[in-house]
């Protein structure tokens, strides 16, 4: 009997293989995975697998008594080379066919590199767990860490070098730190942190030039200033992983084109999580392409779910979190949706901001305090965004006023 | 046997709503549901290390803050990924306008 397969180990994929089970799949279920690891969470890499002591081990999604338990058979250090939906084979890059009955493209995104960069030793890229057993060792007291991007991945790993005592410098092309997806306001209490961890942060600054002697990097700038440094590391965003897709011909726009139900422009195959570019109905079926670790739990359950033959729809609040020293960021919602902000100052001096689209609905929420300060602000905003309100501002902006009120 | 540690007054605690309660070097939660019960459980996420103080209580429902694991407060029980492991909980009982936790 034909299988369930799934391309893509990582958490989208590794969830959707065990999802299956619970959504009524009896027969097969493969899943390949480019690494050899078991599927392992993504999100420590950037911070507490580049802090610990000792020998951070991956954080494991399943063990292998749990695929045993649940007849998943993961084959790891696998690539997949295409789809033959003719023969309705997947075909491996050793030319090994497997019959499916249903496939999952969770092929994930995949690093921008900086050409420049290529194939020097001093040059670091963060994805797997052995980039970042790489990484960590170069994160000795005193040495010179240069983080190229100022997102999330560069930010989460400076915060990590700066507090392993390293000597750290962020160049950032844009004008601000965390480009359009933070509120300039949010992004700034992040750059002040990092200046008083004394993090040197440049933006407006591109790198031109880059030079290796005897493992030491000297970066040139466009200004003509250069930087020497003992690891430079590329944080300057990822590329959906669409080789797959675009061997097997399927619509690829931005990520893997998918329908409602995760579909792709075949029936019979999906793709979900940082690959795949679907319509949001909470905004009004625009396409977009999240690269986050919730969305990728959340799509998993979908994609099981309709490849057995259910028509669930992906309506999920997009989400995601960032942690920075003691900082934790969440942003809820899509910023890029709202033409207006308001702004609740609660009396502990963290600010939530909200974005309202020009018809008065919350479409985003945005803030940043110590550890999970922000958390109970942001969900609730999130349920309102989910739930299309359109909140009186006033009361929105009132610290007085209790926000579940607003929701019921 | 239980020991009966005082952890708050009825009133520090909203409806619907959560505060962390240190004792011993150990954290708990102690809850207000929307109809006025009180409960309690362990302070920490059963999944990665989270305070759950910091997260949101809906109904009997309390939200982890950092990876929205839920559980249902009255009883403990897990509701799913990423959270498997059930939260333990701790009687309670009210003394006046005082709230009790049982430990041990």
């Amino acid at each position: 009997m034909s299988a369930m397969v799934i391309v893509g180990a990582g958490e989208c994929g590794a969830r959707t293989a065990m999802n299956l089970r619970s959504a009524g799949w009896t027969g097969d279920v493969v899943l390949f995975g480019a690494e050899t690891l078991l599927p392992y969470e993504r999100p420590p890499l950037s911070k507490a697998a580049l802090l610990g002591i000792g020998d951070p081990q991956p954080a494991t999604l399943y063990s292998e008594q749990d695929f045993a338990d649940a007849r998943v058979s993961h084959r790891g250090g696998v690539r997949v080379d295409r789809i033959d939906r003719e023969t309705r084979q997947v075909i491996l890059s050793t030319g090994e066919a497997i019959d499916y009955h249903k496939v999952l493209l969770a092929t994930g995104a995949t690093p921008r590199t900086l050409p420049i960069a290529a194939g020097f030793e001093t040059v670091h890229m963060l994805r797997t767990h052995d980039d970042a057993l790489r990484l960590r060792s170069r994160l000795t007291r005193g040495a010179r860490i240069t983080v190229v991007g100022g997102g999330f991945i560069g930010l989460e790993l400076a915060a990590c070098a700066a507090e392993k005592g390293c000597r750290v410098t962020v160049l950032e092309a844009a004008p601000r730190l965390l480009g359009r997806a933070v509120p300039a306001e949010v992004a700034s209490v992040l750059h002040a942190r990092h200046l008083n961890a004394g993090v040197d942060i440049r933006c407006g600054v591109t790198v031109t030039d880059l030079t290796e002697v005897g493992g030491i990097a000297t970066v040139v700038l466009a200004d003509g200033s250069s930087i020497d440094t003992d690891a430079l590391v590329v944080g300057i965003g990822a590329i959906p992983d669409t080789d797959v897709a675009e061997k097997s011909r399927l619509q690829v726009d931005n990520g893997i084109r998918v329908d409602r139900y995760l579909a792709t422009s075949d029936p019979d195959v999906f793709a979900a999580g940082d690959c795949c570019s679907f319509p949001h109905p909470l905004f009004g079926d625009r396409h977009i392409r999240l690269e986050s670790w919730r969305n990728a739990q959340d799509q998993a359950a979908v994609a099981a779910a309709n490849m057995c033959g259910g028509s669930e729809i992906y309506t999920a609040v997009p989400w995601f979190w960032s942690d920075q020293f003691d900082l934790g960021l969440q942003v809820a919602g899509m910023p890029d949706e709202a033409d207006r902000e308001v702004v609740r100052r609660r009396p502990d001096g963290i600010d939530i901001r909200y974005g309202l689209d020009p018809a008065g609905r919350i479409v985003s929420a945005a803030a940043v305090g110590p550890g999970n300060a922000v958390a109970k602000d942001i969900r609730l905003a999130e349920m309102m965004i989910a739930k299309r309100i359109s909140p009186d501002p006033d009361l929105l902006a009132d610290p007085s006023v209790n926000v579940k009120a607003l929701l019921r | 046997m239980s020991t009966w540690i005082p952890a708050c007054k009825t009133g520090d605690i909203d409806a619907e709503d959560i505060i962390p309660f240190e004792h011993d070097g150990n954290q708990y939660a102690i809850y207000r549901s929307d109809d006025d019960q009180f409960y309690a459980t362990d302070g920490y996420c059963t999944h990665e290390r989270e305070l759950l103080c910091d997260g949101l209580v809906m109904g009997n429902t309390i939200e982890c803050p950092k990876h929205n694991g839920r559980f249902d407060y009255s009883s403990g029980a897990a509701q799913g990924a990423p959270v498997i492991t059930d939260l333990r909980t701790y009687p309670v009982k009210i003394d006046d306008d005082t709230v009790y936790i049982g430990i041990g």
